[in-house]
């Protein structure tokens, strides 16, 4: 199907694109994570230079393309040659790289992270064959850093809304047999597969269906989401839309975490572009079909992530989860279908609309199919937000991609799923990140924060700050949680302090297993995941605190 | 105080589903909820004065108390931890001489500390005023400190 709307669009995209490429242009990532180490400075610093030696020069304003180690970055285009990105550029780098690169044509191989585009830079390698990209398989990261964020035409020259022009093409049973085709499942961390989700939606019976794209990001080391937000609204956007289209919804809510306000602000402004240019609305690209997006601002509160949670905060009530069955997509927002769905998922659909299915499912492993973005902290030595084949292992990720543990120290132990998943201890690095492997292994992949600790790392002040964590985000509404969470780190901080008794760790495996089978939701499940693991593989640590009342890791 | 409070609701319809948004919009132009405009709200969306103040006193973005004129939050997630935020949220306690979750009595200030903000790439990190800051030291949390009470 051929929309002559949608024709204009990209016949005016691939001109600006073009346009842009064809005179030097400088690009800064100013996305949260960057602007919180001075990106915001470099940028004025650029145009400021730009101003005063009057070049004829762009500059672009792109989100983040992950490598948060490396921020601010800057990349410097000048035309017929690749693009160079510098990392750890302030105000005097900035200057300095824009002298000798675009005054005098000699890229600075000191300050580079590596070149993107056809041809090559003395002295400077290939960005993507570096150490952090090499094995990294970027499709739903592709366009972050790279673009400006809120540019449609951006978005459109580079592949942007093929996968929604694909769907308005075909019958809604059909684009749901695709994502189940796919094998696409919930990238939040649940991992239940896409394409039954909407299948089941679409069946249900309701005045009005909603889709509801979760934004709630509150995981303990996971940064992904907020990228992707910032970086490439507009993914999100089209995965919503054909999602409306399979599922029959007619409006869409973007419900993003109170902290997050750049996202907030870049997917208001993305939503009233694309609403502007009929890819949004009433009447989308001509077709006749309705669509319409309105985001909402959560007030903070971790269980807010929990789907249920999430629809009763969005219609003015306490944050707290709800007895399923029924399933959102049989009763959820105001009663209704509803189809919540995660950042992660959401920016796969377009790709698989457009790509096709086996495209989707050539890589990963047998049931977790794709790629999965993971963000890395703690003492990682290169740090970020990373997207890699499923099934690729964690030693691979944190040695090859990350560049192994910070200040030549030992990892001790690695944090996965945020403050609902586990801990695997180091003896375990070679374990295959994949849906099934992981739950297996007592800690789950989440949503795909990775958190390394080295070896000088107190694993009881680690499972301390995690049960604190707990204790404040318990939403009160069951007992077992309520008392449990506070329990749980009351005796964790007394272990800690010195002041812990002998039956401290019985106590505490039987709290937490207390709470595994009689908690309401999965938060009071699974919290006390992280204190049993820390028990099960570091028990002898808990014991010198116990025994001598002090820590001699730390 | 009534004057602004019935031009904020006067922008909404009184649907339930717009709580949270009515108290978001109150804060952001009083800086905290005042109870008068609880009642208010509860009024105008037709719901029992309980059910509001059990949606403000849950959600940890919404003040009951009056707010400084600068605040301070202090990520406190495992990952800052490990990157010094306790250390930091001690320097703060000190220098601006209030505890955790208190406001200084000339409304200066208010100590704020905050679960995981993703930022764990730049830990330890603080925010000031709604900005962000990332990678902070003690001493630039001071220097931080400092520059907003010149600034005041």
């Amino acid at each position: 199907m051929e929309l002559r709307e949608f024709e204009m669009l990209r016949l005016r995209a691939m001109h600006e694109w073009q346009e842009m490429h064809l005179k030097p242009f400088v690009t800064v990532g100013t996305a949260t994570c960057a602007r919180s180490v001075g990106a915001l400075e470099t940028l004025d610093a650029v145009k400021d230079f730009i101003a005063r030696h009057g070049l004829d020069c762009g500059v672009f304003e792109v989100g983040c393309m992950g490598l948060c180690y490396a921020e601010p970055i800057m990349g410097v285009s000048v035309p017929g040659a690749p693009t160079v990105f510098y990392g750890k550029v302030g105000v005097e780098e900035a200057c300095e790289i824009l002298e000798q690169h675009l005054l005098r044509g000699k890229p600075v191989a000191e300050y580079a992270l590596g070149t993107v585009g056809e041809g090559s830079v003395d002295g400077i390698q290939n960005l993507f064959e570096s150490q952090f990209f090499r094995k990294q398989v970027r499709r739903v990261l592709s366009r972050c850093g790279f673009v400006e964020p809120t540019n449609l035409s951006h978005y459109i020259a580079t592949g942007g809304y093929e996968g929604l022009l694909k769907a308005l093409s075909m019958e809604p049973t059909q684009i749901i047999e695709e994502l189940k085709k796919s094998g696409l499942r919930g990238r939040g961390g649940a991992g239940f597969p896409t394409g039954l989700k909407w299948e089941l939606a679409r069946k249900a019976v309701g005045d009005e269906k909603y889709i509801v794209c979760n934004g709630a990001e509150g995981d303990i080391g996971a940064f992904m989401d907020r990228l992707i937000m910032e970086s490439d609204p507009y993914s999100v956007i089209e995965g919503m839309t054909i999602a409306g289209l399979a599922v029959g919804a007619k409006r869409g809510y973007i419900y993003i975490r109170a902290e997050y306000e750049l996202a907030f602000h870049i997917l208001e402004r993305a939503v009233s572009i694309a609403t502007q240019h009929g890819l949004l609305g009433k009447d989308i690209l001509g077709t006749g079909l309705q669509f319409e997006i309105e985001l909402f601002k959560a007030a903070g509160m971790y269980i807010c992530g929990e789907e249920t949670a999430l629809m009763n905060s969005m219609e003015g009530r306490r944050g707290i989860p709800r007895l399923r069955p029924p399933f959102p997509t049989q009763s959820g927002f105001k009663g209704m279908p509803t189809v919540v769905n995660n950042v992660k998922t959401l920016a796969n659909v377009p790709l698989i609309l457009h790509n096709g299915a086996s495209w989707f499912s050539s890589i990963g492993t047998e049931k977790s199919k794709g790629t999965t973005v993971l963000s890395l902290s703690g003492c990682i030595e290169r740090y970020g937000v990373v997207e890699v084949p499923m099934g690729i292992t964690l030693r691979e990720v944190i040695y090859e991609i990350g560049g192994g543990i910070a200040d030549g120290k030992k990892l001790k132990a690695v944090q996965t799923g945020g403050p609902l998943g586990g801990i695997i201890p180091e003896w375990m690095i070679d374990i295959a990140l994949d849906y099934e492997t992981m739950r297996d292994a007592g800690s789950p992949l989440g949503s795909g924060g990775i958190i390394a600790f080295d070896d000088h790392a107190c694993m009881v002040d680690v499972a301390r700050a995690f049960s604190e964590f707990a204790k404040k985000e318990s939403c009160g509404y069951c007992i077992p949680c309520r008392l449990g969470t506070a329990q749980i780190f009351q005796i964790l901080d007394e272990i800690a302090k010195g002041q812990g008794k002998e039956g401290d760790l019985d106590l505490l495996i039987s709290i937490g297993e207390a709470m595994k089978v009689s908690c309401f939701c999965a938060f009071g499940q699974n919290v006390p995941n992280i204190v049993l693991a820390t028990i099960k593989h570091f028990q002898s640590e808990y014991e010198e605190h116990i025994r001598n009342g002090r820590c001699t890791v730390s | 105080m009534d004057e602004r409070l019935s031009e904020i609701l006067s922008s909404f319809q009184g649907k339930q589903e717009e709580l949270i948004p009515i108290l978001q919009r109150i804060q952001a132009e009083f800086g905290y909820l005042p109870s008068e405009a609880l009642l208010k709200v509860a009024e105008f969306v037709n719901i029992p004065e309980a059910h509001v103040y059990g949606v403000a006193s849950f959600y940890e973005q919404f003040r009951l108390k009056p707010v400084g004129k600068n605040v301070c939050k202090i990520c406190k997630s495992a990952i800052c931890q490990m990157h010094g935020a306790s250390r930091l949220l001690e320097e703060a306690k000190k220098h601006l001489r209030i505890e955790e979750g208190n406001t200084s009595p000339d409304l200066k200030w208010t100590l704020e500390t905050t679960e995981c903000m993703g930022m764990c790439a730049v830990a330890p990190c603080v925010v000031v005023n709604g900005r962000v800051f990332g990678k902070v030291t003690p001493q630039k949390l001071i220097q931080l400190l400092g520059a907003k009470e010149g600034e005041s």
